[in-house]
């Protein structure tokens, strides 16, 4: 598992990532396809991810909550948008209510992740796509600790350099 | 040069407690998308307009928010200067990519062959 290349594109709010992996296609694909291995690495550390939907249909909708240490819950979602099974998916990522209904006032995220095999390996490349500054702002911290820890670190660091 | 340091720390003690709160990192969010007013704000939580109005003043203090007034409205911005770089919010992405393929790496280290489905 080695991530080869990251590259970001601040103009165009996108950041593609390639990853190498020691699986087959079809292995890599479960980390997605099978919800209860997705729920294992979606959320943050400390909070676990729980999809109470997740089918894999253009059109469908998967619905999913992280749920943190102190048993607060964050809701999400994702929509399908295509699917070629083990190749291919692109999903949009959005942010539900307290009563796991999306809410469309908040951004959502375009995400487009494929798989290929090279010399028996898979390369995993994913991207993320972000409307505006403020959407993928709201993305990045909304439930996303590892984001938020990273978020203050990057305020204290300004705050000490205008000190 | 150790006043610096100091004035800093207590900068960063302002912006972590800041954020230490759930209703507080929600107003800023919700006012980096654009202007709110107080009162605008206090309809959305459940609580007093005079307690929002205390969490809006953390904020302020903290730096994370701007407040100006029109009329009798006062109106609460985020801080774009202090929280918003597009850069810096694409290497916090990446931290958070790389965290999930670390434990995508676990999952394909405990489970080589993956479910039989």
């Amino acid at each position: 598992m080695t991530v080869t290349n990251v590259h970001k594109d601040p103009d165009a709010l996108t950041m593609t990532m390639t990853v190498e992996l020691d699986a087959s296609v079809e292995r890599a694909w479960q980390l997605w396809a099978d919800p209860r291995q997705l729920e294992r690495w979606w959320g943050p550390p400390g909070y676990p991810a729980t999809f109470v939907d997740h089918d894999f249909t253009p059109g469908a909708r998967a619905n999913y909550f992280m749920t943190s240490p102190e048993g607060e819950k964050f809701h999400g979602w994702w929509e399908v948008l295509a699917v070629d099974a083990p190749r291919r998916l692109e999903v949009m990522d959005g942010f539900s209510d307290d009563t796991g209904t999306p809410n469309h006032d908040m951004p959502a995220g375009r995400m487009v992740v494929t798989l290929d095999e090279r010399d028996g390996k898979t390369v995993m490349e994913i991207t993320s796509y972000f409307t505006s500054p403020e959407a993928m702002q709201q993305l990045i911290e909304m439930g996303q600790e590892e984001g938020m820890v990273l978020a203050l670190g990057q305020i204290e660091a300004i705050l000490a350099g205008s000190a | 040069m150790v006043v610096g340091l100091r004035a800093a720390d207590e900068r960063a003690d302002r912006v972590f407690h800041a954020l230490a709160d759930g209703t507080r990192r929600d107003i800023v969010v919700r006012t980096l998308e654009g202007e709110h007013s107080v009162s605008a704000l206090a309809r959305r939580y459940p609580m007093s307009f005079a307690a929002v109005q205390k969490h809006v003043a953390v904020l302020e203090e903290a730096g994370l928010v701007t407040k100006r007034r029109k009329g009798r409205e006062q109106l609460v911005r985020g801080n774009v200067d202090t929280i918003r770089r597009a850069s810096q919010m694409l290497d916090q992405l990446e931290a958070v990519w790389r965290g999930r393929i670390d434990r995508m790496g676990e999952i394909l280290a405990d489970d080589p062959n993956g479910a039989t489905r």
